[in-house]
């Protein structure tokens, strides 16, 4: 029989896909939650919805850093529905911040992929098979979600930076290892030093939705913190 | 090297470009009509460059995406996931 020569396909990067352990894809979101009692059953049930209706394996990794509104609580109640082989508990005493708590996270999380994103229903998990499949189409590294390209947009001027990626699993331990900033800033150094290591990174248009729109947050402190950390960025890296 | 110290570098170039030019150092002795346009062009830039800024934050601003369906659709499955939740036994 002759034998057959696959040839790498251009758009390929030069990194092949580790898989987890039983050859197929794991999704993990990494959710990382202060005070999110209300918006946590609620970002799981979608979550699960998304995952469940493509047929995605995925876990999902609740680190709760002690919030005193009784989400420990919520997210007990939430293992005991869907299996704590689907959502793994894996809460802190108190408020350690997020760099730690994905690093915490992606200690527990067995999936080959990390989804990061918020809890608080900014972003709906409905994008998140988009997310996949784009990985999938350029064999990024990274995928983020953007809200400028395309059909993305906003309903509600909140103009904190919110943040939904996939990530390669070693991918981001390694740019973890590599951040050196704090809360939101750090999120955007992710992607300067992501360019800097020519990780491939894609997009995927989203829209975010501030769910209790109507109350003013259009407030001139967003901005200026935002520029600070640009200019931090811009002067460190 | 940082992105701050490669801008630095870039303008201290250029910069020193501009002024030898402009002050005919080097014995360089630039014609009338080039000299005339070099003089006030980092002025030129700068004020181009500030309203290329401007113009394009305001395009953006103005054509930005309202997402409507987008926040019904999410009222409405709020409904649902309560519904469902409590049905499995959720204790809100």
């Amino acid at each position: 029989m002759a034998s057959l020569e696959l040839s790498r396909s251009p758009l390929r990067s030069r990194r092949e896909p580790e898989v987890c352990s039983a050859g197929q894809d794991k999704y993990s979101v990494l959710l990382p939650t202060y005070n999110e009692r209300e918006n946590l059953p609620l970002i799981v049930w979608l979550l699960v919805k998304s995952f469940s209706e493509s047929g995605i394996n995925y876990e999902i990794v609740i680190i709760d850093d002690g919030s005193p509104d009784g989400t420990r609580d919520v997210a007990e109640q939430l293992e005991k529905i869907y299996g704590s082989d689907k959502i793994l508990l894996r809460p802190r005493e108190k408020k350690l911040g997020l760099g730690t708590a994905y690093i915490h996270g992606m200690q527990h999380a067995t999936g080959n992929y990390i989804i990061i994103m918020d809890a608080d229903l900014s972003h709906h998990p409905k994008f998140i098979p988009e997310f996949i499949r784009k990985q999938k189409e350029g064999n990024f590294d990274i995928v983020s979600g953007t809200r400028y390209k395309g059909n993305g947009g906003v309903y509600g001027w909140d103009l904190k930076r919110k943040i939904i990626r996939l990530y390669r699993k070693e991918v981001l331990q390694k740019l973890i290892e590599k951040c050196v900033s704090k809360g939101y800033v750090f999120q955007m150094e992710m992607i300067v030093r992501a360019r800097q290591l020519n990780y491939t990174i894609g997009e995927v248009p989203i829209s975010f939705v501030d769910r209790v729109y109507g109350e003013s947050k259009l407030g001139g402190n967003e901005i200026v913190s935002f520029l600070k950390g640009l200019l931090t960025l811009f002067a460190t890296t | 090297m940082t992105k701050l110290v490669q801008w630095l570098w870039g303008l201290a170039i250029l910069g020193s470009t501009w002024a030898a030019l402009t002050m005919g150092a080097l014995g360089l002795e630039l014609p009338s009509p080039y000299r005339e346009v070099l003089w006030p062009l980092p002025a030129y830039l700068l004020v181009s460059a500030g309203c290329y800024a401007l113009g394009t934050v305001g395009y953006r601003v103005a054509t930005f995406h309202d997402c409507e369906d987008a926040a019904r659709e999410l009222q409405d499955q709020i409904q649902e996931a309560r519904a469902d939740l409590a049905r499995r036994g959720l204790r809100f």
